[in-house]
Protein backbone atom coordinates (compact mmCIF):
# COMPACT_ATOMS: atom_id res chain seq x y z
CA UNK A 1 0.00 0.00 0.00
CA UNK A 2 1.36 3.45 -0.74
CA UNK A 3 2.29 5.36 2.39
CA UNK A 4 0.29 8.42 3.20
CA UNK A 5 -2.47 7.88 0.38
CA UNK A 6 -4.97 8.54 3.42
CA UNK A 7 -5.91 10.96 5.71
CA UNK A 8 -4.77 10.18 9.02
CA UNK A 9 -7.72 8.96 10.92
CA UNK A 10 -8.44 9.95 14.53
CA UNK A 11 -8.59 6.85 17.01
CA UNK A 12 -11.35 7.16 19.51
CA UNK A 13 -11.20 4.98 22.36
CA UNK A 14 -13.46 4.19 24.97
CA UNK A 15 -13.04 5.01 29.16
CA UNK A 16 -15.54 3.95 31.45
CA UNK A 17 -13.48 5.13 34.33
CA UNK A 18 -11.12 7.58 35.06
CA UNK A 19 -8.24 4.86 34.94
CA UNK A 20 -9.48 3.74 32.26
CA UNK A 21 -9.03 6.91 30.48
CA UNK A 22 -5.41 7.08 31.78
CA UNK A 23 -4.75 4.35 30.25
CA UNK A 24 -6.45 4.73 26.89
CA UNK A 25 -4.30 8.24 26.36
CA UNK A 26 -1.14 6.61 27.33
CA UNK A 27 -1.65 3.17 24.72
CA UNK A 28 -2.42 6.09 21.96
CA UNK A 29 -5.82 7.25 21.82
CA UNK A 30 -5.88 10.34 20.07
CA UNK A 31 -9.32 10.52 21.39
CA UNK A 32 -11.45 9.28 24.57
CA UNK A 33 -14.67 9.62 25.14
CA UNK A 34 -16.66 8.87 28.44
CA UNK A 35 -19.94 9.82 30.17
CA UNK A 36 -20.91 11.50 33.51
CA UNK A 37 -22.61 9.02 36.02
CA UNK A 38 -26.24 9.42 35.49
CA UNK A 39 -28.57 8.33 32.42
CA UNK A 40 -27.20 11.01 29.94
CA UNK A 41 -25.03 8.65 28.22
CA UNK A 42 -25.81 4.95 27.30
CA UNK A 43 -23.41 3.32 29.37
CA UNK A 44 -24.54 4.39 32.53
CA UNK A 45 -23.83 0.40 34.44
CA UNK A 46 -23.15 0.42 37.91
CA UNK A 47 -19.57 1.41 38.98
CA UNK A 48 -19.38 3.10 36.15
CA UNK A 49 -18.58 6.48 34.25
CA UNK A 50 -17.20 9.90 35.73
CA UNK A 51 -18.14 12.65 38.96
CA UNK A 52 -18.35 16.12 37.67
CA UNK A 53 -14.31 16.30 39.80
CA UNK A 54 -13.11 13.11 37.62
CA UNK A 55 -14.32 14.60 33.75
CA UNK A 56 -12.74 18.00 34.77
CA UNK A 57 -9.36 15.78 35.94
CA UNK A 58 -10.18 13.42 32.95
CA UNK A 59 -10.33 16.61 30.48
CA UNK A 60 -6.80 18.09 31.99
CA UNK A 61 -5.18 14.36 31.82
CA UNK A 62 -6.50 14.45 28.13
CA UNK A 63 -5.07 17.70 26.68
CA UNK A 64 -1.81 17.57 28.99
CA UNK A 65 -0.81 14.48 26.41
CA UNK A 66 -2.64 16.05 23.26
CA UNK A 67 -5.35 13.66 22.99
CA UNK A 68 -8.94 15.10 23.07
CA UNK A 69 -11.93 14.21 25.41
CA UNK A 70 -15.56 13.58 23.68
CA UNK A 71 -18.00 13.60 26.46
CA UNK A 72 -21.10 11.32 25.53
CA UNK A 73 -24.65 12.68 25.96
CA UNK A 74 -26.17 10.46 23.93
CA UNK A 75 -29.57 9.31 25.64
CA UNK A 76 -32.89 10.62 25.02
CA UNK A 77 -34.88 12.64 27.51
CA UNK A 78 -38.23 11.56 29.07
CA UNK A 79 -40.40 14.62 28.59
CA UNK A 80 -39.79 17.32 31.75
CA UNK A 81 -36.68 15.85 32.50
CA UNK A 82 -34.33 17.58 30.62
CA UNK A 83 -32.60 19.17 33.75
CA UNK A 84 -30.19 16.31 34.31
CA UNK A 85 -29.19 16.77 30.46
CA UNK A 86 -28.66 20.49 30.18
CA UNK A 87 -26.29 20.24 33.21
CA UNK A 88 -24.46 17.56 32.18
CA UNK A 89 -23.91 20.13 28.95
CA UNK A 90 -23.36 23.16 31.09
CA UNK A 91 -20.71 20.99 32.89
CA UNK A 92 -18.98 19.42 29.83
CA UNK A 93 -18.77 23.11 28.16
CA UNK A 94 -16.74 24.63 31.30
CA UNK A 95 -14.91 22.14 31.50
CA UNK A 96 -13.33 22.45 28.06
CA UNK A 97 -14.45 19.22 26.27
CA UNK A 98 -13.39 19.11 23.08
CA UNK A 99 -16.43 17.65 21.44
CA UNK A 100 -20.35 16.78 22.91
CA UNK A 101 -21.77 13.64 21.30
CA UNK A 102 -25.35 13.74 21.06
CA UNK A 103 -28.52 11.72 19.67
CA UNK A 104 -31.67 13.93 20.83
CA UNK A 105 -32.77 16.94 18.99
CA UNK A 106 -34.07 18.73 21.87
CA UNK A 107 -30.73 18.12 23.62
CA UNK A 108 -28.67 19.05 20.49
CA UNK A 109 -31.12 22.28 20.00
CA UNK A 110 -30.00 23.30 23.83
CA UNK A 111 -26.49 22.99 22.89
CA UNK A 112 -27.16 25.05 19.31
CA UNK A 113 -28.68 27.67 21.41
CA UNK A 114 -26.97 28.24 24.22
CA UNK A 115 -23.03 26.93 23.73
CA UNK A 116 -22.90 27.71 19.89
CA UNK A 117 -19.42 27.54 19.85
CA UNK A 118 -19.39 24.52 21.15
CA UNK A 119 -17.96 21.38 18.60
CA UNK A 120 -21.23 18.89 18.39
CA UNK A 121 -21.13 15.18 17.50
CA UNK A 122 -24.07 13.31 16.30
CA UNK A 123 -24.58 9.65 18.55
CA UNK A 124 -24.76 6.44 16.67
CA UNK A 125 -27.93 6.50 18.74
CA UNK A 126 -29.33 9.07 16.48
CA UNK A 127 -29.61 6.58 14.22
CA UNK A 128 -29.18 8.94 11.28
CA UNK A 129 -27.57 6.48 8.07
CA UNK A 130 -28.78 8.38 4.86
CA UNK A 131 -27.15 11.48 3.90
CA UNK A 132 -30.00 13.55 3.54
CA UNK A 133 -30.70 12.51 7.64
CA UNK A 134 -27.25 13.77 8.24
CA UNK A 135 -27.19 17.29 6.08
CA UNK A 136 -30.57 17.67 8.40
CA UNK A 137 -28.47 17.39 11.64
CA UNK A 138 -26.05 19.46 9.89
CA UNK A 139 -28.04 22.37 8.88
CA UNK A 140 -29.97 22.33 11.81
CA UNK A 141 -27.81 21.72 14.96
CA UNK A 142 -24.38 22.30 13.18
CA UNK A 143 -23.23 18.62 13.69
CA UNK A 144 -19.40 18.50 12.65
CA UNK A 145 -19.29 15.01 12.97
CA UNK A 146 -21.70 11.67 12.63
CA UNK A 147 -20.76 8.42 14.48
CA UNK A 148 -22.59 6.03 11.64
CA UNK A 149 -25.32 3.34 12.41
CA UNK A 150 -23.52 -0.07 12.12
CA UNK A 151 -25.44 -0.73 9.30
CA UNK A 152 -23.51 0.01 6.28
CA UNK A 153 -21.22 -0.97 3.81
CA UNK A 154 -17.74 0.86 2.85
CA UNK A 155 -19.09 1.24 -0.50
CA UNK A 156 -22.17 3.09 1.22
CA UNK A 157 -19.85 4.73 3.60
CA UNK A 158 -17.60 6.32 0.48
CA UNK A 159 -21.11 7.10 -0.97
CA UNK A 160 -22.34 9.42 1.67
CA UNK A 161 -18.87 10.68 2.73
CA UNK A 162 -19.08 12.36 -0.85
CA UNK A 163 -22.48 13.63 -0.13
CA UNK A 164 -22.63 15.55 3.44
CA UNK A 165 -20.45 18.51 4.94
CA UNK A 166 -19.19 16.81 8.66
CA UNK A 167 -16.50 14.20 8.85
CA UNK A 168 -17.87 10.80 9.83
CA UNK A 169 -16.47 8.34 12.91
CA UNK A 170 -17.13 4.64 12.10
CA UNK A 171 -16.99 1.75 14.47
CA UNK A 172 -14.02 -0.76 13.83
CA UNK A 173 -14.15 -3.09 17.16
CA UNK A 174 -16.30 -4.45 19.83
CA UNK A 175 -20.05 -5.26 21.11
CA UNK A 176 -22.97 -4.80 18.29
CA UNK A 177 -26.46 -5.05 19.09
CA UNK A 178 -29.12 -5.78 16.10
CA UNK A 179 -28.66 -2.75 14.06
CA UNK A 180 -31.36 -0.22 15.50
CA UNK A 181 -29.64 1.87 17.77
CA UNK A 182 -31.39 3.98 19.78
CA UNK A 183 -34.74 2.13 18.86
CA UNK A 184 -34.20 -0.62 20.49
CA UNK A 185 -37.12 -0.82 23.23
CA UNK A 186 -36.17 -5.04 24.11
CA UNK A 187 -34.37 -4.27 27.19
CA UNK A 188 -37.83 -1.98 28.12
CA UNK A 189 -40.15 -4.80 27.56
CA UNK A 190 -38.39 -6.99 29.42
CA UNK A 191 -36.84 -4.86 32.59
CA UNK A 192 -39.22 -1.19 32.31
CA UNK A 193 -35.90 0.11 32.11
CA UNK A 194 -35.10 2.02 28.89
CA UNK A 195 -31.61 2.03 27.18
CA UNK A 196 -32.50 5.01 25.08
CA UNK A 197 -33.86 7.07 28.25
CA UNK A 198 -32.03 5.62 31.34
CA UNK A 199 -29.03 4.58 29.49
CA UNK A 200 -28.48 0.91 29.99
CA UNK A 201 -29.64 -2.24 28.22
CA UNK A 202 -29.97 -5.06 30.02
CA UNK A 203 -28.93 -3.63 33.29
CA UNK A 204 -26.83 -5.85 35.66
CA UNK A 205 -29.76 -5.32 38.30
CA UNK A 206 -31.85 -7.62 36.65
CA UNK A 207 -29.49 -10.18 35.39
CA UNK A 208 -28.87 -13.32 36.92
CA UNK A 209 -26.39 -16.10 36.04
CA UNK A 210 -27.30 -19.82 37.22
CA UNK A 211 -24.37 -22.16 36.62
CA UNK A 212 -25.07 -26.13 37.82
CA UNK A 213 -22.50 -28.44 39.14
CA UNK A 214 -21.47 -29.93 35.68
CA UNK A 215 -20.94 -26.10 35.00
CA UNK A 216 -23.70 -25.55 32.74
CA UNK A 217 -24.39 -22.19 32.81
CA UNK A 218 -28.15 -20.43 32.29
CA UNK A 219 -28.53 -16.55 31.84
CA UNK A 220 -31.44 -15.22 32.66
CA UNK A 221 -32.95 -11.43 32.22
CA UNK A 222 -35.68 -10.58 34.70
CA UNK A 223 -38.43 -13.57 34.01
CA UNK A 224 -36.78 -14.34 30.85
CA UNK A 225 -33.91 -17.38 30.17
CA UNK A 226 -31.47 -15.61 27.68
CA UNK A 227 -29.46 -18.50 27.24
CA UNK A 228 -27.73 -21.46 28.20
CA UNK A 229 -24.38 -22.30 27.71
CA UNK A 230 -23.12 -26.15 28.25
CA UNK A 231 -19.80 -26.55 30.26
CA UNK A 232 -17.09 -25.55 28.51
CA UNK A 233 -18.98 -23.62 25.33
CA UNK A 234 -18.07 -19.86 25.20
CA UNK A 235 -20.84 -17.52 26.83
CA UNK A 236 -22.18 -14.13 25.77
CA UNK A 237 -23.29 -10.91 27.32
CA UNK A 238 -27.00 -11.58 28.88
CA UNK A 239 -28.22 -9.13 26.47
CA UNK A 240 -31.75 -9.72 25.00
CA UNK A 241 -30.72 -9.25 21.39
CA UNK A 242 -28.02 -12.29 21.56
CA UNK A 243 -30.63 -14.75 23.25
CA UNK A 244 -30.68 -18.23 22.20
CA UNK A 245 -34.74 -18.67 21.98
CA UNK A 246 -37.19 -21.50 21.06
CA UNK A 247 -39.00 -20.41 18.52
CA UNK A 248 -41.93 -21.71 16.45
CA UNK A 249 -40.25 -22.86 13.15
CA UNK A 250 -37.28 -24.70 15.15
CA UNK A 251 -36.65 -27.64 16.69
CA UNK A 252 -33.45 -26.12 18.81
CA UNK A 253 -32.93 -22.97 20.56
CA UNK A 254 -32.24 -20.07 18.34
CA UNK A 255 -30.36 -17.13 18.19
CA UNK A 256 -33.51 -15.45 16.53
CA UNK A 257 -32.01 -11.86 16.48
CA UNK A 258 -28.32 -11.72 16.79
CA UNK A 259 -25.21 -14.42 17.76
CA UNK A 260 -22.64 -13.63 20.20
CA UNK A 261 -20.25 -12.15 18.30
CA UNK A 262 -17.90 -9.00 18.32
CA UNK A 263 -17.33 -6.68 15.30
CA UNK A 264 -13.71 -6.55 14.43
CA UNK A 265 -12.78 -4.85 11.30
CA UNK A 266 -9.01 -5.17 11.51
CA UNK A 267 -9.35 -6.18 7.63
CA UNK A 268 -11.49 -3.40 6.57
CA UNK A 269 -9.66 -0.23 7.97
CA UNK A 270 -7.34 0.57 4.81
CA UNK A 271 -10.49 0.31 2.72
CA UNK A 272 -12.29 2.79 5.93
CA UNK A 273 -9.68 5.48 5.90
CA UNK A 274 -9.84 5.50 1.64
CA UNK A 275 -13.29 5.88 2.06
CA UNK A 276 -12.83 9.23 3.69
CA UNK A 277 -13.54 7.89 7.26
CA UNK A 278 -12.20 10.78 10.22
CA UNK A 279 -12.46 9.38 12.94
CA UNK A 280 -11.80 5.28 13.88
CA UNK A 281 -14.18 4.09 16.91
CA UNK A 282 -13.21 1.54 19.77
CA UNK A 283 -17.25 0.51 21.49
CA UNK A 284 -16.17 -0.85 24.90
CA UNK A 285 -16.60 1.67 27.88
CA UNK A 286 -17.81 -0.93 30.13
CA UNK A 287 -14.68 -3.06 29.49
CA UNK A 288 -11.57 -3.07 31.89
CA UNK A 289 -8.45 -1.38 31.66
CA UNK A 290 -6.88 -4.34 30.49
CA UNK A 291 -9.19 -4.49 27.44
CA UNK A 292 -8.33 -0.48 26.82
CA UNK A 293 -4.82 -1.29 26.90
CA UNK A 294 -4.88 -4.25 24.61
CA UNK A 295 -6.95 -2.91 22.18
CA UNK A 296 -6.11 0.85 21.72
CA UNK A 297 -2.70 -0.36 21.42
CA UNK A 298 -3.38 -2.83 18.53
CA UNK A 299 -5.50 -0.50 16.50
CA UNK A 300 -2.87 2.31 17.14
CA UNK A 301 -0.19 0.23 15.43
CA UNK A 302 -2.04 -0.87 12.64
CA UNK A 303 -3.67 2.58 11.92
CA UNK A 304 0.39 3.94 11.90
CA UNK A 305 1.54 0.59 10.23
CA UNK A 306 -1.03 1.59 7.19
CA UNK A 307 -0.18 5.02 7.25
CA UNK A 308 3.14 4.18 6.72
CA UNK A 309 2.16 1.90 3.98
CA UNK A 310 3.06 -1.28 5.61
CA UNK A 311 0.88 -4.02 6.24
CA UNK A 312 0.74 -4.48 10.22
CA UNK A 313 -0.13 -7.97 11.48
CA UNK A 314 -3.13 -7.43 13.65
CA UNK A 315 -4.33 -10.40 15.75
CA UNK A 316 -4.54 -11.29 18.81
CA UNK A 317 -7.63 -9.45 19.52
CA UNK A 318 -10.18 -12.62 19.40
CA UNK A 319 -9.44 -13.10 23.14
CA UNK A 320 -11.77 -10.17 24.03
CA UNK A 321 -14.49 -10.89 21.86
CA UNK A 322 -17.74 -11.80 23.07
CA UNK A 323 -18.36 -15.44 22.30
CA UNK A 324 -14.60 -15.56 21.02
CA UNK A 325 -16.36 -15.01 17.83
CA UNK A 326 -15.76 -11.72 15.47
CA UNK A 327 -17.26 -10.42 12.20
CA UNK A 328 -17.34 -7.65 9.97
CA UNK A 329 -20.99 -7.11 10.18
CA UNK A 330 -22.43 -4.83 7.21
CA UNK A 331 -19.35 -3.30 6.50
CA UNK A 332 -18.31 -6.24 4.28
CA UNK A 333 -21.27 -6.53 2.99
CA UNK A 334 -25.14 -7.44 3.75
CA UNK A 335 -25.58 -10.78 4.42
CA UNK A 336 -29.14 -10.17 6.45
CA UNK A 337 -30.44 -13.59 8.63
CA UNK B 1 2.21 -25.88 28.33
CA UNK B 2 1.76 -29.47 28.71
CA UNK B 3 -1.60 -29.78 30.45
CA UNK B 4 -0.62 -32.19 33.51
CA UNK B 5 2.49 -29.73 34.38
CA UNK B 6 -0.46 -26.79 33.93
CA UNK B 7 -3.19 -28.36 36.14
CA UNK B 8 -0.01 -29.12 38.41
CA UNK B 9 0.57 -25.71 39.19
CA UNK B 10 -2.84 -24.30 39.11
CA UNK B 11 -3.36 -27.12 42.29
CA UNK B 12 -0.16 -25.59 43.54
CA UNK B 13 -2.17 -22.80 45.56
CA UNK B 14 -4.40 -25.79 47.30
CA UNK B 15 -1.44 -28.16 48.59
CA UNK B 16 0.53 -24.94 50.12
CA UNK B 17 -2.55 -23.40 51.77
CA UNK B 18 -3.73 -26.85 53.16
CA UNK B 19 -2.56 -27.18 56.11
CA UNK B 20 -2.81 -23.74 57.27
CA UNK B 21 -5.28 -23.18 60.33
CA UNK B 22 -7.66 -20.14 59.06
CA UNK B 23 -7.66 -18.42 62.51
CA UNK B 24 -4.03 -17.36 61.90
CA UNK B 25 -5.53 -16.34 59.00
CA UNK B 26 -7.76 -13.29 60.55
CA UNK B 27 -5.35 -11.21 61.37
CA UNK B 28 -3.23 -11.08 58.22
CA UNK B 29 -6.70 -10.66 56.11
CA UNK B 30 -7.93 -7.94 58.61
CA UNK B 31 -5.15 -5.76 57.98
CA UNK B 32 -5.19 -6.32 54.46
CA UNK B 33 -8.80 -4.85 54.40
CA UNK B 34 -8.21 -1.89 56.80
CA UNK B 35 -5.19 -0.70 54.81
CA UNK B 36 -6.84 -1.06 51.45
CA UNK B 37 -10.05 0.76 52.19
CA UNK B 38 -7.83 3.69 53.85
CA UNK B 39 -5.28 4.04 51.24
CA UNK B 40 -7.35 3.52 48.14
CA UNK B 41 -11.11 5.44 49.30
CA UNK B 42 -12.33 5.82 45.62
CA UNK B 43 -13.32 2.40 46.02
CA UNK B 44 -15.49 2.08 48.27
CA UNK B 45 -16.93 5.65 46.49
CA UNK B 46 -17.40 3.85 43.15
CA UNK B 47 -19.09 1.20 45.13
CA UNK B 48 -21.94 3.42 46.00
CA UNK B 49 -24.72 1.17 47.98
CA UNK B 50 -22.88 -1.86 47.43
CA UNK B 51 -20.02 -1.23 49.89
CA UNK B 52 -22.89 -2.72 52.27
CA UNK B 53 -22.75 -5.73 50.16
CA UNK B 54 -20.89 -8.94 51.24
CA UNK B 55 -18.90 -10.65 48.64
CA UNK B 56 -17.43 -14.11 48.55
CA UNK B 57 -14.23 -14.32 46.50
CA UNK B 58 -13.53 -17.76 45.84
CA UNK B 59 -9.93 -18.52 44.27
CA UNK B 60 -11.05 -22.20 42.82
CA UNK B 61 -7.59 -23.61 43.73
CA UNK B 62 -7.38 -22.87 47.59
CA UNK B 63 -9.09 -24.45 50.28
CA UNK B 64 -11.02 -21.85 51.68
CA UNK B 65 -13.04 -19.35 50.27
CA UNK B 66 -12.99 -15.33 51.86
CA UNK B 67 -16.21 -13.11 52.63
CA UNK B 68 -15.43 -9.17 51.69
CA UNK B 69 -17.30 -6.58 53.52
CA UNK B 70 -15.79 -3.43 52.03
CA UNK B 71 -18.39 -1.04 54.20
CA UNK B 72 -15.36 1.65 54.78
CA UNK B 73 -16.66 1.68 58.54
CA UNK B 74 -16.25 -1.82 59.73
CA UNK B 75 -14.14 -3.36 56.41
CA UNK B 76 -13.85 -7.09 57.16
CA UNK B 77 -12.12 -9.91 55.12
CA UNK B 78 -12.88 -13.52 56.43
CA UNK B 79 -11.85 -16.57 55.43
CA UNK B 80 -13.84 -19.53 55.47
CA UNK B 81 -14.19 -23.44 54.72
CA UNK B 82 -16.68 -23.69 51.66
CA UNK B 83 -19.12 -25.72 53.82
CA UNK B 84 -19.38 -23.08 56.57
CA UNK B 85 -19.71 -19.74 54.43
CA UNK B 86 -22.55 -17.40 55.99
CA UNK B 87 -25.05 -15.96 53.87
CA UNK B 88 -23.95 -13.52 51.26
CA UNK B 89 -25.18 -11.46 48.38
CA UNK B 90 -22.71 -12.45 45.42
CA UNK B 91 -19.73 -14.93 44.62
CA UNK B 92 -17.25 -14.56 42.63
CA UNK B 93 -15.00 -17.83 41.25
CA UNK B 94 -11.71 -18.17 39.57
CA UNK B 95 -8.41 -19.73 39.90
CA UNK B 96 -6.34 -17.79 42.52
CA UNK B 97 -4.22 -16.25 39.46
CA UNK B 98 -7.41 -15.29 36.98
CA UNK B 99 -8.48 -13.08 40.31
CA UNK B 100 -5.17 -11.44 41.20
CA UNK B 101 -4.85 -10.34 37.62
CA UNK B 102 -8.11 -9.16 37.01
CA UNK B 103 -7.57 -6.92 40.24
CA UNK B 104 -4.50 -5.76 39.00
CA UNK B 105 -6.06 -4.50 35.43
CA UNK B 106 -3.78 -7.47 33.72
CA UNK B 107 -7.19 -9.43 32.69
CA UNK B 108 -10.20 -8.35 31.44
CA UNK B 109 -13.49 -9.63 33.64
CA UNK B 110 -15.80 -9.80 30.43
CA UNK B 111 -13.61 -11.91 28.42
CA UNK B 112 -12.77 -14.04 31.77
CA UNK B 113 -16.80 -14.13 31.78
CA UNK B 114 -16.84 -15.15 28.21
CA UNK B 115 -14.12 -18.18 27.92
CA UNK B 116 -16.24 -19.24 31.61
CA UNK B 117 -12.74 -18.66 33.57
CA UNK B 118 -14.99 -16.56 35.97
CA UNK B 119 -17.95 -17.90 37.60
CA UNK B 120 -20.50 -14.62 39.14
CA UNK B 121 -23.42 -15.77 41.28
CA UNK B 122 -26.23 -13.92 43.34
CA UNK B 123 -26.67 -10.03 42.94
CA UNK B 124 -24.92 -9.43 39.55
CA UNK B 125 -24.87 -5.57 39.64
CA UNK B 126 -23.14 -5.64 42.49
CA UNK B 127 -20.47 -7.84 41.48
CA UNK B 128 -20.41 -5.50 38.28
CA UNK B 129 -20.05 -2.45 40.56
CA UNK B 130 -17.41 -4.33 42.73
CA UNK B 131 -15.00 -4.69 39.38
CA UNK B 132 -15.21 -1.77 37.81
CA UNK B 133 -14.79 -0.22 40.84
CA UNK B 134 -11.54 -2.60 41.52
CA UNK B 135 -10.83 -1.86 37.75
CA UNK B 136 -9.90 2.02 38.37
CA UNK B 137 -7.53 1.57 41.34
CA UNK B 138 -4.35 2.25 39.09
CA UNK B 139 -1.15 0.42 40.51
CA UNK B 140 -1.55 -3.29 42.08
CA UNK B 141 -3.47 -4.49 44.69
CA UNK B 142 -1.41 -7.14 45.01
CA UNK B 143 1.93 -5.40 45.68
CA UNK B 144 -0.33 -3.20 48.36
CA UNK B 145 -0.52 -6.50 49.93
CA UNK B 146 3.02 -7.86 49.86
CA UNK B 147 4.29 -4.26 50.99
CA UNK B 148 1.81 -5.12 53.92
CA UNK B 149 4.19 -8.01 55.01
CA UNK B 150 7.66 -6.72 53.72
CA UNK B 151 10.21 -8.88 52.26
CA UNK B 152 8.29 -12.18 53.43
CA UNK B 153 4.81 -10.41 51.23
CA UNK B 154 7.13 -9.33 48.32
CA UNK B 155 8.90 -12.47 48.25
CA UNK B 156 5.72 -14.75 48.20
CA UNK B 157 3.79 -12.53 45.32
CA UNK B 158 6.90 -13.00 43.43
CA UNK B 159 6.80 -16.74 43.59
CA UNK B 160 3.05 -16.50 42.87
CA UNK B 161 3.87 -14.65 39.59
CA UNK B 162 6.37 -16.82 38.71
CA UNK B 163 3.97 -19.95 38.62
CA UNK B 164 1.58 -16.81 36.87
CA UNK B 165 4.02 -16.29 33.96
CA UNK B 166 4.70 -19.77 33.25
CA UNK B 167 0.56 -20.55 33.02
CA UNK B 168 -0.53 -17.48 30.97
CA UNK B 169 0.22 -13.66 30.87
CA UNK B 170 -2.02 -10.63 30.12
CA UNK B 171 -3.98 -10.62 26.66
CA UNK B 172 -0.45 -8.76 24.98
CA UNK B 173 1.91 -11.73 25.47
CA UNK B 174 -0.92 -14.86 25.45
CA UNK B 175 -3.77 -13.47 23.02
CA UNK B 176 -4.72 -16.87 22.09
S1 LIG C 1 -30.94 -5.47 23.26
FE1 LIG C 1 -29.26 -5.47 21.76
S2 LIG C 1 -29.88 -4.06 20.12
FE2 LIG C 1 -31.18 -3.67 21.92
S3 LIG C 1 -30.11 -2.00 23.00
FE3 LIG C 1 -29.42 -3.93 23.90
S4 LIG C 1 -27.53 -4.44 22.76
FE4 LIG C 1 -28.65 -2.88 21.57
Amino acid sequence: MEAMSMIRPELVCPAGTPASLRTAVDAGADAVYCGFQNATNARNFSGLNFTTAEMRGGVDYAHDKGAKLLLAINTFPPGGKTDLWKSAIDDGVCFGVDALIVADIGVAEYVSQNHPDQRLHLSVQAGASSAEAIQYYCESFNIKRVVLPRILTVKEIKAIHDEIPCEIEAFIFGNIGMMAEGRCSLTNYITGVSTNMDGVCSPASHVKYEEDKARNLMTKLGDFTVDCFSCGENAGYPTVCKGRYLVDHREEPYYAFEEPVSLNLTSLLPDLMQAGVTALKIEGRQRSRAYVRSVVSAFRKAVDGYMAGENPELSGLLALTEGHRETAGAFGGKKWR
Amino acid sequence: MDPSHKSRLQNLPRILFAPLPLPLLEPILSKVVCTISRNRPELTNRLGVHKYKSFVIDPTNIPFALLLQPNPDEPSLRAYRRNQLPPHDARIAGTLLTLLDMVDGKLDGDALFFTRDLIVEGDTEAVVCLRNALDDIEGSIANDIADIFKTPGRAALAAVRRIKGEQHGSYEHDPA
